[in-house]
This record gives C-alpha cells, structure tokens and sequence, in this order.
C-alpha cells in the first residue's frame, strides 16, 4: 500500500497508508471521540475546514449506506458529500453489512477525500489535546518544505468556510404546517428532518440572507443552524440575527447558532483550546432539573451569561461550565450549543425540538 | 434530599459457582469503598471465606454466613443497620432479598431496601411479569408465552412454532434454559426446569436463530438521569448464554440509528422497572434488517457490568452504590479522570475482546456444546488497538495450550477444513481456533458463516489475518504502553489502568524511578484457581506498600478485585507472559522485582523464563520453585532429608507400569502427564482400570510419562499453609474431613487439626526441614497423607494456595501480611509456629453439577469443585453445619424429610450417619446399594421423591457411574443436597444430630469475636471430628 504522510504545523510528521483519494489536503486538524455514526460525521458541514482523527481505532466497519431520503431531507447523512478535508484512523476495515453500498475507502476516493491508516491516534489525540488545535496536511507523497509552508499559509481562523458550507439558493420544502425560516450556515440534515417531521413548513435560506428577506417569507418562527468556522467572521451575521430577534419571533439557534444569537446580544464568544466533539457530553438543564447525554461539535463557546440580561443559561456543561444553551427571560428563544438531533448520538434532546414546536 | 444512613448491610453471592463468580467479589468491594467514603458503617455477609469483600479492610463488620432468611435476620438483629443492599450478590443475593422483602421483617425493623425497589426487580426477573410490561409500554418482545405447567407450556410452543426457546424464571447462568426443536426435545426438559425455578414458571419464546445478541449497560439515578455506559456485542448468536459467548466491545458493527434506538429503548426499560442504579439490557438483532427485540434485563450487578467496568474503566458498582445512597449521577465524579464527572457515556480508543474458559474435560457425560446454559469456568478479556490484536492476545491468555490464531495446537493439528466447520456447527468451545484452521485449510468467509452465525465484519478480520499469516506475516516489533482513561485521550487521566499494543509508536506513561514491585495475578478462572489466588494477590499488593514505592499488578481476569485499577499504584491489564513482563520492566526505571506466588500454577511456571530474563524475583527462587516443581528432585530431597513420601515411579513404559502396580499393589493413583482434554487424574484399584486409565493417556515417552503412585486409603489426608524465610516457619495446619484419593480442593478441611500428636509433630518438623533446605522466602503450602501417625508428604507447592484466605481467617491474621515481612525483613524467630486457634474454622467446596448438564457427580483425585463456603463456630458441629449450609442448594430439611443413603460397597461412616439421620428423616435406601435396616427403593422412585420436592438430602460415596447415574444426577438436577464421602455423611449426620436438626441452633457472630483470645500462648489445641 502507498504511504501517506501527515504533517502538523508543530513539525511532527506521522507515516501510514494512504486510502481514499490521493489529493493533498490541508485543515485545521481536530479529533472526534464518537465511536460510530462515521457517514453522519464525515457529512456534517460544520467539519468543513477541517481533518478529522477518529479516536475510536477501526472505523469503516459497517461501511457506506444508499442515502435515503425524506422529501429531499437526508436521513442517513447530514450533507450530501463528505464535509471533511481529510481522515485519520488507525485501522481501516471494510463493511459486510446488509445495508451497505460501498466502502468506506471507495466512498472516499469518489469524493476525492484523502484518509489515512496506520496512524497511533491516541498519540495524535494527546498532542491536540496539548497542544491545541493546529494545522495539518495529509498528502499521499513527501512533501517538500516549500509546498507544505504554501499549505500551512492557509488559517482556519480566517476562511470563509460557512460561505462554502451554506446553500446558495433558496429552498422550500413544502407543506401545510407553520412557516420556518432557516438559516442554513452549513446545516445538518438532522435538524430539517426533526423539524419537517413536526409538520413544519421549512424555507431554508443562505447564511447571508438579510433579516428583512427572511421576514418577507411571513415566518412564524427562526432557525439558526450549526456550521463551520470561526464566529467572529460573521459579525454581519450576528447584526441580522440581532435585527431578526427584535421582532420576538419564535428562534431556535443551535450550535453556530447559538453563538451568533450570543453575539447578537453583545456576549462575548472564544475560541477553546481544542473544543468539544463527541456525542457523550453530559449537559444539565436548568430548568427540568435533568441531565443528558449529547453530541457536541464546537471549537468556539459562550463561558458565561452576564446576569439581568435578555436570556437566561438554561443548559450547562457540569465538566466545564460552559454555557451549553439559553433560554429567553421573557421572550421566546432557545438555544443550544450541543446538537439536539445529535446524529450521531443520543437521542436523549430530541425534545427541543418539541418544545420549539410548543413555542411556534 | 438525601436520606443518610448509618450503617448498611451488603449481601454478597456466596461461593463461587458457574454463573456466579469473583465479579460480585468485585462489586460487592466498590460498593463497600463508596460506603467507607461516605463514613457510612457497612456490614458484610457472605460465606465465601475467599472473598476479599469479606475483610475488615473492605468492611467494618463481617459475616461469614450461609445466605440464607434465617442468618441474615439474625445478622440484622444484632447490627441494627438502617439500610440493606442485595443489588451486589448476584441472583443469590437478590433471591434474599426478594425472600426478606416479602416476609416483612425489614420494614418491621425499619431497614430500608436500598436501590431499586423490589416490585420493580420482580417486574424484571418474572419473564411474564417482564413481557406483559414491555408489550404495556411499546417494546418490542420475542413472540412468547409463559406457562405454570407442562400442559400448558406445550400448548403454548404449538402456538409459537418451534424451534422454542425455553426459559426460567429468577436464575442465574440461563439455569434451566434450552432451545428446542420439537415436542419430543422439550418436554422432558420442562420436567428439569420446573423442577428448578422459584416460582415454577417457564418463558416459551420464539427462537430467533442466527440473531445478533448485544447487552447495553444502563445506570439511572432516582431523577431518572441514565447513560449507556457500555454497549457489549455478542460474537456467538443467539442461542448461546451470553455468558457462553466471545463478546466485543465496544460494539463495532451497529450504525449510529441502530445503536442509539436500542439505547433510547434500554433506557426505556430501566425507567419501566424504576431502576435505581445499574442494569443490562439485552436484545436481539436481526443481521438482515433493523427489526430487533428486548430479551431481558437484570438489574442488578452482573458478570457484565462487572466486564463493562473493566471494558470501559468506569466504575459502574461504585457508582451504583452511590447512586442508591441518593446521588445524582452527575454529582458523582468520574474516579479515572478525577476533572469529570461519572454522567458521559465513555468513549474507547481500543477495542477488548472477552473469551469465556471452560473446563469440560474435567467431568464425565457433560454434554460439550455451547448452548442457553453457562458452563464456562471463567474468563479473559484482552485489550488492543484492533480486533484482532485483542483476539490473538486472548487465545493466549487462555492457557490452553495455543499461542494465538495463528499458531498452536490447533493451528498445526490434523483437523481439516469439514472437521473445523462441524466443530463450529456443534458449538464446540473456542469456535475462533476453528475458524482460523478452517481458513486455513481454505474454506470462505461464507462457509464459516454458515457453520458459526458469526458476523461476517469479524470472520472477515480472522480471514485477513489467517491469509498474512500464511504469506509469513509477523507481528511488529513495536511495543507500546497505552492507558485506559474513559474519554479516548480527549482528558488526562488521574487512574494508570493500562495495556500494551504493537499497533501503537509511543507509551502514555513516563518511566519511574523507586524500589518496585510488580505482581502477577492467576489469570483466568479454572478448576483448581479462582478468587482464593485474586484474595492473595490483592492483599499482597495491599502489604507490599510499606516495602515498596511502587506496586503494580499484572492479570488479564476482568471479574476480578485485582484488576481494580484503584487497588494498585500501575494495573497492567494485560498477558501474563515472560515477554511482557521483560517489555514492561523495559520501559520503567529504578529496581524492579516481580511477585509470582499469588498467581498459583501460572507464576511458578513462568518463573523459569523469567529468571531467564534475568528478572528479580520477590520471595522464593526460582531454584527453589523449580527443586519442588521437578518430581525426582523433589523425592530425591525427601530421601535425603529421611522424610516419608508414598511410593511412586514414573514410566515410559507399559513394562514399566505393571512392574510398579506388582510392586506395590493396588489401588494406584495415575496421573498421564499429557492427555488430549482435561488432566484425567484417576485411581487405579485393579489391572483392568489400570489398563484404562493408561489408554486415556494420549502419548507415553520419555517426554510423557504416566506418574504412578501408592494410593493410601483408609488414612487421613492435612496440609499447611506456609510462610518461611528459610529459617522459621509460620503455618496453619489443615485437616480434611474426607480420605486421601479426594482432590484437597474437593475437601472439607478444618482447624484446628485433631491429628495425634505424633503425626502433627513430624508434619512442623517436615514443613521446617524442607524449608531449611530450601532456603527459600515466601508462602507455600505442603500436603501429607497421613497412615497409621505417619505422616507422608504428597507435595509441596512453592507459592500461594487455594486455603490461604480461609487460613488467614481461620485465625485472624493474613498470610500474605506475614509473607510480605518474612520476604522484605524475616520472620523474626526460628522453628515451626502456629498461632492458636480460638475458635473452628470449616471450608466446603462447591460444585457446580447442576450447571454442567449431564456430568456425574463424584469425588476423585481430580478436582471438580468452583468455589468454597466457610465459617467459624465455637465448636466443630457449628462451623461445619453453617459452612456445609453456606454451599448451594444445602440447607437441613423440615423433620420427617426422605434421606437417601446409599452405597455400593458400604463402609462404617455411612451405615452410622443413616442411624443418626433417621431419628430426624425418613432415611430410606436404593436397591443394589442399600444400607440395612432402612426400606430399599428404585432410584426411579428415588427421583420421584426429589419431584416431589420430599427429599431432604442424598448422601453416597464412591463413584459408580453405570450404578447410580440417576439418582446423582436427579439430585443435582432436582435441588437436593448431596454428600458424596461417607466421613463428610457422617460428620454432617452427628453434628446435625447434636444440633437437634435445626438451623435456628447455630450462631451468628461477627468474624472477629472468634479470634478473641487469640493471643493466648500456645499451639496446636485440638479435637476429634465425630
């Protein structure tokens, strides 16, 4: 098998087999700690810019499904494509599963997604987790210091990735039931489909969509989907988001979301040393007095909600308190930094959704 | 708000038996840990002696005592505690508890129930009860039916179409259950499983052939909060005890909707029953669609969870215990990470592979194929960064003589690629051996599918590593040392519970300096080793802190105390093997030295490779290990020392066995040194079973010889267990109840001993002798027969041994204490000591016939039996009764009960136990073995008294296997206590006598009021049995 190459921007270099597609492909390097649920993952928008390690050591085993649909809503992926810039596992597998189409390295290589095996990703897992976040390259040849300081120039904290990650046409998906507008930042088809099947009709817009645009579809409530990248590049956003929440329709922000409608009321959001993701978070509802297990994807988090203002915490991470969600004091708003159609993960606040539908 | 309490009662399982093993050893532990943490008082009760619950280091108070109504209200009684905790013992314990709760007392005396409530665990182990209240909730169920008797039982296997899947209620090991294909195959079977549930009643289920079995773990606190903390996938289909099955986990062939649907539904379950703590929940998926059923639940403590804590490194017993006191889960802190908190769901970055261990080949008739019943012994788990790195190391562990996949005996063997097939069709243990030869011998990933119901995902991996193998694949060289932490690296983590990979470039942990130790544990469970050897090592590894800075423990048993990772500084879970012990001293620093007595047989074999490696060992050399281990050296140093042995010879030759059996007569005790399955230890009374037995020994050569030896009957069989610096000698000296020809594990042993003082002064002179030669450090243990006051040593073992726990708390000090001090800084005085013994001490084995369908029940020079019961008694008749008691099923029968008593050849015991039973029972007798004066029944109608639940209890002797198949076996089958020696009879027989026949008699005091006046001057007080 051809040797692949994983280069970190701190100057380690790891060596394994190449699979997928043999491109060169630079992203911030991050790990995810699910252990399965791997084509929901690779196809979910907010990973864009990103190479992913998979922590768990044989991923692929059940291999690549035939998409399915739901009135063009996706039930066994969050996108249509793989979202990842590369894969690192430690052992790949391949599928004998009823259900599979394809391989996980026949799937890859036909979007043109570079992985690589062979890897000790624990001990890439510890470095991140030391050493932060960083830059990475996988290519499936040496390369040489000139061409991997090209690929290094480029910065996650600066690419326009919600930009290649939203939809760039409207799209109405029908129906007879209340109206949503949905800002689609790189959404997960996890949420249209939780949201269709509460009977909503859905126009799903661009990220930039202005506020004024998104009111003339007579809403009768917001969505504010999860995506990729850094928030304060979408400081623009945020103004049409705040715009948007002057009017006290019915929101529901998740993940990027979430931080945008923080930002939108003045607070303040930070990048964390390497984030959460991984689908077994604990979080602690205020309010219901519960806790849940959930997924989390994000690099970027709200730590504290100042007291007096408009919202509320209403869900917090017990490990590290972070604000895991918000609750409008006398409006209706609900947010949530983790992902309530978890996909993948738990099914466990699947409720928001419902009690979002209560709201509308 | 939290209630809080003061003092809680902690019921554990009793004796190890197939179905209940060391695992509630290790619950039972966490949860007194959590209580100790709380400042809460706890008491425990549990007649295993081997345990290490059962220490004043693990509970304030101790009971060893039958797990019985009568005892534990009498415990209550007199400790006054405020709450009670049955969900730690296994089925034993919740049975208790289920008994307790009905009858009222613990709300009388205002002991709360602590856990989930008892209608809810009555709503889960009732198979009715449990589908009437799933198909109420939505939750899928196999289509089923349950019945109160065999008419009815039949209908409703009509109505389902077989194959059935038949199945009990309130068991433990899938007791009773079996999968049939026919009326024919299921109704005397309905006979043998109405026989056995508490309740009399059975599950007819339909039979979902070639399903995929898998088991979450759930925990709930009383908000309702739970979390999946493991989900297990079943290798074997269903149809399998899962107990029987290799399993992996975490899980690796769900996709994310199937796994998360089947979790929301397990924890579904566990809100329908209120748990209030931790349960598994098992389903059923097809392999060829989505549709899946719930099975069961237990919710309880189990070998699961037990496996689950291991597997993922969250403490789920602790964390129960906990969770009963009234914690939410997320105020719980997760111990591996310290930084977070026990509500996450832990995330693997390895994968483990458990593999049960069975011991088939030790017992006549049982039936070989792996069903619905559990007959494995014991266990391994094996941890590595791929499924096959995980199963290779497993197949190793195993101590079956194979290697890996791929190399070994099987690998090299004869069998062809229809001989393999047929093995996996016929669910022959350790289908995965198979399977690699078959690949070998060139069958597909199809065929073996056919044959073994195996998921294609994992056949497809031993296919791929079968096929490197034959291109000269080897594995690589890399060795690296990784740590468990809950969360896959993304925490650091505060616990060194670790493993080693070749698939892997850098260790996770720094090397150390200081003076070190490393212990090595026993591996998995056997006949012949079980918790008695985790007991030592534990405490070993407990003592050697003051000596050492550093401690830490290798052992690969998952059930165990000693894969605790919080009970040792490093838990190296991992293969207990010459190289990777070098590897790990490699990678550390300072002034290393490895422990290898507490792992039994395993330890002082491997202790010549190590010595090889030039590896230090702590206690004794391996010159002294390999003097005793080495049979003619070991005689030739009794020669010199004028020390009496019985006489033996080891030959090469059939010339050279009839010349010994002329020389010395019968009966001759052969022991083959290599034989195809189990270890075939037999006597020998005639040329015929001479004969035979020499036929049973596959290979005869010089490398293979039959060790024949004198077989002394009629004599008295005591050993000592030992600790000795090479000068003095501290020991405890055993008497067994039964004759010479019983394995010691099979006996019934006793302190103090009642030996003539003759025969006892020789033994401490031969205990010191040896040891003076040897001039060894470290615990061992030496067996004599005693003939005639002469007392002749059998052998001498230079390590731990299975009846150091009960020594050690016969007279309230624990040897492992007195090794560590012997080894590190001597035992401070010369000659032979036993410290006195001011109370008796009694330890029963317990066999585990009624799990082993089919297998005769009998005593012999093999050991047979899975665990042990013991207690303490201010006379020889208490401790006996309450030890014998403490053994499942045994109990004293109401008056005027049926005693059997027979024997083909009767001696004086048994004739004299029937004369004291009859003035209780109604002794009658079996036609071909009857005893006179007493009424001469058929053993049919012998078996039909034990249906009628009218007998009391059977005693025999000998072992007639064409004579009395049917009585025995109805015995065990039936729940009828059974007595297999004419001096056990006997000496049960007086003491019932002398306690008027009734339990009520017998006392229940804490362990440590019978070492009061231990202190006295002296030794060696004794008395006469009988």
């Amino acid at each position: 098998m051809p040797k692949a190459h994983l280069y970190l921007k701190d100057g380690s270099e790891f060596v394994g087999d190449v699979f997928g597609a043999p491109a060169d492909a630079v992203g911030e390097l991050v790990f995810t700690t699910a252990m399965n649920g791997y084509n929901e993952s690779f196809t979910d928008p907010s990973y864009r810019g990103q190479i992913l390690v998979m922590t768990h050591p044989m991923v692929g085993n059940y291999g690549v499904p035939k998409p399915s649909y739901l009135k063009g809503i996706l039930r066994n992926f969050e996108s249509e494509k793989p979202t990842i810039e590369g894969l690192v596992v430690s052992t790949l597998t391949e599928d004998s599963k009823w259900n599979s189409a394809e391989n996980l390295d026949a799937w890859l290589e036909r979007h043109g997604v570079i992985g690589i095996q062979g890897v000790d990703t624990r001990e890439l897992t510890i470095r991140i987790r030391e050493h932060g976040s960083m830059n990475a390259v996988i290519s499936a040849r040496k390369l040489s210091m000139k061409r991997l300081n090209e690929l290094f120039s480029w910065e996650y904290g600066s690419a326009d990735l919600v930009g290649k990650a939203s939809t760039d046409r409207i799209i109405d998906y029908g129906g007879r039931g209340k109206r949503l507008v949905v800002f689609d930042y790189g959404l997960k088809h996890g949420i249209l489909e939780n949201l269709y099947s509460r009977g909503f009709h859905i126009i799903r817009v661009p990220a930039w969509t202005r506020a004024e645009a998104a009111l003339s579809y007579n809403p009768d409530g917001i969505v504010l989907t999860n995506g990729p990248g850094n928030p304060a590049l979408l400081g623009s956003n945020a103004k049409e988001v705040a715009a948007l929440l002057e009017y006290g329709l019915p929101t529901l922000g998740i993940c990027l979301g979430h931080q945008l409608v923080s930002m939108a009321l003045g607070m303040d959001v930070r990048k964390m040393k390497f984030g959460h993701r991984a689908i077994n978070k604990p979080v602690i509802d205020l309010k219901l007095k519960k806790a849940y297990i959930t997924t989390h994807n994000h690099g970027y988090a709200l730590y504290s909600v100042e007291s007096g203002s408009k919202v509320k915490a209403r869900f917090v991470s017990p490990d590290d308190g972070i604000v895991e969600g918000l609750e409008g004091t006398n409006r209706k708003l609900l947010t949530t930094q983790f992902h309530p159609e978890a996909r993948p993960g738990t099914n466990d606040a699947l409720f928001i959704f419902d009690e979002f539908a209560g709201m509308v | 708000m939290r209630k809080s309490y003061r003092k809680i009662l902690v019921i554990g399982s009793g004796p190890i038996k197939i179905g209940e093993a060391a695992e509630f050893d290790y619950s039972g532990s966490q949860a007194l840990k959590a209580l100790r943490e709380e400042g809460i008082k706890s008491v425990i009760m549990n007649p295993n002696v081997a345990t290490v619950q059962t220490t004043h280091t693990m509970a304030d108070r101790v009971y060893l005592l039958p797990l019985r109504r009568e005892f534990a209200e009498k415990v209550i009684l007199e400790e006054k505690p405020d709450g009670v905790m049955f969900g730690f013992g296994g089925q034993s314990a919740l049975n208790l508890g289920y008994d307790m709760y009905k009858s009222g007392f613990l709300k009388k005396h205002g002991v709360d129930i602590l856990g989930t409530h008892m209608e809810g665990i009555n709503d889960a182990l009732s198979r009715s009860a449990f589908h009437r209240l799933m198909e109420k909730r939505g939750i899928p169920v196999p289509p089923s039916g349950s019945a109160k008797n065999m008419k009815e039982a039949l209908r409703k296997a009509k109505e389902i179409g077989y194959p059935v899947m038949m199945r009990v209620s309130f068991n433990l090991g899938g007791r009773g259950s079996f999968v049939a294909g026919s009326e024919e195959k299921l109704a005397p079977e309905l006979d043998r499983a109405f026989a056995q549930s508490k309740v009399s009643e059975v599950l007819i289920e339909k039979y979902l052939d070639g399903w995929k079995e898998l088991e979450y773990e759930i925990v709930r606190d009383a908000d309702g909060n739970s979390a999946a903390v493991a989900c297990l996938e079943n290798l074997d289909p269903m149809g399998v005890h899962t107990g029987e099955s290799t399993v992996v986990a975490p899980q690796q062939t769900l996709d994310n909707q199937e796994y998360q649907e089947m979790r929301s539904v397990a924890i579904r379950v566990a809100e329908a029953i209120g748990l209030v703590g931790e349960c598994n929940v098992q389903f059923a998926l097809d392999m060829r669609s989505r549709q899946y059923y719930v099975i069961e639940t237990n919710p309880r403590m189990s070998r699961s969870s037990a496996l689950a804590s291991k597997v993922t490194g969250y403490p789920i017993a602790y964390v129960s215990a906990k969770i009963a006191l009234g914690y939410r889960i997320y105020e719980i802190r997760n111990s591996v990470s310290k930084a977070t908190n026990a509500f996450f769901e832990p995330s693997l970055d390895y994968i483990t592979v458990k593999v049960p261990r069975w011991d088939l080949g030790k017992f006549e008739r049982v039936d070989q194929g792996l069903s619905s019943e559990m007959k494995s012994i014991g266990e391994v788990m094996a941890i590595g960064r791929s499924f096959i790195e995980a199963l290779d190391k497993a197949v190793g562990m195993l101590d079956i003589g194979e290697q890996g996949l791929c190399s070994g005996r099987m690998w090299d063997s004869g069998i062809g690629r229809k001989e393999a097939l047929k093995a996996m069709r016929e669910r022959k243990p350790y289908w995965f051996l198979y399977a690699a030869k078959a690949f070998k011998e060139g069958a597909s990933v199809d065929d073996v599918w056919k044959a073994s119901k195996v998921d294609k995902f994992f056949l497809k991996q031993i296919f791929d590593r079968v096929k490197l193998a034959d291109q000269g694949w080897k594995k690589s060289g890399n060795f690296a040392i990784k740590r468990i932490d809950t969360l896959a690296g993304e925490a650091p983590a505060d616990a060194n519970y670790l493993y080693t990979t070749s698939e892997a470039i850098k260790s996770d942990i720094e090397p150390s300096e200081g003076k070190k130790l490393l212990i090595l544990g026993a591996g998995c469970f056997r006949i012949g080793v079980s918790v008695e050897f985790d007991y030592s090592a534990v405490n070993l590894a407990a003592y050697a802190k003051k000596h050492f800075s550093e401690v830490s423990m290798l052992n690969y048993n998952p059930e165990t105390v000693s894969t605790d990772w919080n009970v040792v500084d490093r838990l190296y879970f991992d293969s207990i093997a010459t190289q990777t012990v070098s590897s790990i001293l490699e990678k550390g620093r300072g002034d290393a030295q490895v422990a290898v007595f507490a792992a039994g047989q395993i330890g002082n074999s491997i202790s010549s490779g190590l010595a090889g490696a030039g590896v230090k060992l702590f206690g004794h050399s391996y010159a002294a290990i390999d003097a005793c281990e080495d049979r003619n050296r070991f005689s030739a140093m009794l020669e010199r020392l004028g020390v009496s042995q019985p006489e033996w010879a080891s030959a090469t030759s059939r010339k050279e066995i009839m010349r010994f059996a002329e020389s010395v007569g019968f009966p001759i005790l052969v022991r083959p040194s290599y034989v195809l399955s189990g270890s075939a230890m037999s006597i020998a009374n005639n040329l015929e079973e001479l004969e035979r037995c020499v036929r049973n020994a596959a290979r005869l050569s010089a490398k293979h010889p039959v060790i024949l030896s004198r077989y002394i009957g009629n004599s008295i069989e005591a050993e000592m267990d030992c600790v000795t610096d090479g000068k003095g000698v501290y020991g405890i000296t055993l008497q067994h109840v039964e004759e010479a020809g019983v394995h010691s594990g099979d006996s019934t042993m006793f302190t103090p001993n009642g030996l003539g003082k003759g025969a006892y002064s020789k033994m401490k002179g031969t205990a010191l002798a040896l040891s003076n030669e040897l001039g060894s450090k470290g615990p061992f243990n030496i067996q004599f027969v005693v003939e005639k006051e002469v007392p002749k040593v059998i052998e001498l073992n230079m390590r731990c041994s299975r009846s150091m726990p009960f020594s050690s708390k016969s007279v309230g000090k624990d040897i492992m204490n007195v090794a560590v001090d012997a080894i590190a800084s001597g035992l401070g005085r010369n000659g032979f000591y036993e410290p006195h013994h001011a109370s008796y001490a009694v330890k029963s084995p317990q066999f585990s016939w009624t799990q082993l369908r089919g297998a005769y029940p009998a005593l012999g020079p093999e050991m047979r039996s899975t665990g042990e019961s013991a207690a303490l008694g201010s006379s020889f008749d208490d401790a006996l009764l309450k030890s014998w008691i403490g053994v499942q099923p045994n109990f004293i029968a109401p008056k005027g009960s049926v005693a059997i008593l027979y024997s083909k050849n009767p001696g004086a015991e048994i004739i004299l136990a029937a004369e004291k039973l009859s003035k209780w029972f109604d002794v009658k007798t079996i036609s071909d073995g009857d005893l006179q004066p007493f009424e001469a029944i058929s053993q049919d109608r012998a078996v039909e008294l034990m249906r009628l639940h009218k007998v009391g209890i059977t005693v025999t002797e000998g072992s007639h296997i064409g004579f009395d198949y049917k009585v025995r076996r109805g015995s065990v089958d039936l729940n009828v206590p059974l007595v297999l020696n004419g001096r056990l009879g006997l000496a049960l027989a007086a003491a019932m006598e002398r306690k008027g026949f009734v339990t009520e008699s017998l006392e229940c005091l804490e362990m440590g009021r019978y070492w009061e006046g231990r202190q006295k001057a002296g030794s060696g007080n004794k008395r006469n049995i009988q």
